[in-house]
């Protein structure tokens, strides 16, 4: 079974479909899948869903197809840095469903893990919990109840994610803090194409140190990636 | 009154030799500065590591490697990294002993509001509602009053909740106060303010 193509564009052919569910992987700019959602844009498909922490910037990761109004809801936790983002969704054209980071990156992960819902206390008592079911659990200190409320796992209908190395199995190496949501997001989609810097040989990998195993990827590029920093942040030497 | 800085080396004070800590953006951020002599913490960025070391020198920066506010840093012998979900994880399953944030409104109850302002511009609340229902305690740093000189220490909030009963320690500019059964409890003075100033300031009930 060939995983590998070549190119994005390739890799995605016959998977896009118009008001699709897609979850991407990247914190800001860091981690993103930049060059499928570079081919997502070319594709033209419409009326999309992301799952995504963030809305990109204006001209790069899903900022660019907000440019071209292919998006339809973004479920995200921070989209501060968009003002393309910020015009579409003040004018009503775009939906917008705020969740807790880590509520986000755990309805990923579970729904990949066949888990269609969990109990958590964040956002317990704010906008957050409105309309979702409340339940105790007696899990304080001394055994007391505490309030916990009901999120909802996430099924995407495909993946879109960065690593750093894979091998031709698919199995993924992540660098530093590009990991982020992409493993969360591989594993919630029922497809998930992945984008490396480099497909090393099959066996070349420490079995021991791979971030993410191949069963839960089905089609990887390589290509070559800007990398953009957001916030060039020094000292002085 | 204390500055920025005084304030961050203040909250500095909190931390305990092998806590995991999260320091939230702007003057927590400063806290790192001020880590007193013998007391090893490590810093979690909750885009997926502990052991947050320093901003980089220039031409060492690495876009691989940023923390929850975007920006450039580096990596220490002891770091790890990991994935979102296990990042928040950690901070829901109660590892992370302690996170320092900012805030716009703090209530006598602890709630606390530092998200979002109706009408508007909405960012988002980013992992901000996750560490305070996490973590093991949540320290707020922020100015007593806001710009039109109106007290941030309410009876109750007035912005949406990031938090409802979360907050256990306040440090401002005017000194430190805890949360405590019926209202906050003054625990101590910045320099040279007076009781008197502290009351004025303050519209939450003081025991």
């Amino acid at each position: 079974m060939k995983k590998v193509y070549g190119s994005a564009a390739e890799a995605l052919d016959g998977l896009l479909f118009d008001g699709m569910f897609i979850a991407s992987g990247g914190f800001g700019l860091c981690g993103l899948p930049e060059l499928l959602l570079q081919a997502i844009k070319d594709a033209g498909t419409k009326d999309l869903t992301f799952a995504s922490n963030n809305a990109g910037v204006d001209d790069f990761g899903i900022g660019i197809l907000l440019q071209t109004k292919q998006v339809k809801k973004m479920i995200s936790s921070y989209v501060g840095e968009n003002a393309e983002f910020m015009r579409q969704y003040l004018s009503g054209e775009l939906e917008l469903e705020f969740n807790p980071q880590g509520t986000l990156a755990e309805r990923l992960r579970s729904g990949g893990c066949g888990i269609p819902g969990f109990y958590t206390k964040t956002g317990v008592g704010t906008v957050i919990a409105d309309g979702k079911e409340h339940k105790d659990f007696p899990t304080g200190p001394n055994g007391e109840n505490e309030t916990y409320i009901l999120e909802t796992g996430l099924f995407a209908d495909l993946a879109v994610v960065k690593a750093w190395k894979a091998d031709a199995t698919g199995n993924l190496v992540f660098r530093k803090t590009a990991r982020n949501f992409n493993p969360p997001a591989a594993m919630s989609g029922k497809i998930c194409v992945v984008e490396v810097e480099e497909i090393v040989p099959t066996g070349s990998l420490d079995p021991d140190h791979i971030h993410l195993p191949g069963i839960y990827v089905h089609r990887i590029i390589q290509g070559d990636h800007e990398k953009r920093i957001e916030q060039r942040t020094v000292r002085s030497a | 009154m204390w500055d920025r800085n005084q304030m961050a080396a203040r909250a500095a004070l909190e931390l305990q030799d092998g806590w995991y800590v999260n320091l939230g953006i702007g003057i927590p951020t400063l806290v790192s500065n001020y880590i007193p002599e013998g007391v090893e913490v490590t810093l979690q960025s909750e885009n997926g590591m502990l052991g947050m070391g320093p901003f980089p020198i220039e031409g060492e920066e690495d876009p691989d490697l940023i923390n929850a506010g975007k920006q450039t840093i580096t990596e220490l012998p002891q770091t790890a990294y990991f994935d979102s979900a296990q990042s928040f994880g950690m901070i829901r399953g109660g590892k992370i002993a302690m996170a320092i944030l900012g805030a716009m409104e703090v209530a006598e109850n602890g709630d606390l509001a530092n998200w979002m302002i109706p009408g508007k511009l909405v960012k988002g609340m980013g992992g901000a509602m996750d560490l305070v229902a996490g973590v093991g305690r949540v320290v707020v740093v922020m100015d007593h009053t806001n710009k039109h000189g109106e007290s941030k220490v309410l009876k109750e909030c007035t912005l949406p909740l990031t938090g409802k009963a979360v907050v256990d320690r306040i440090i401002s500019n005017l000194g430190v106060l805890d949360v405590v059964e019926g209202g906050l409890k003054i625990v101590e003075l910045a320099d040279g303010v007076t009781e008197e100033e502290m009351r004025a300031a303050t519209q939450a009930t003081l025991v």
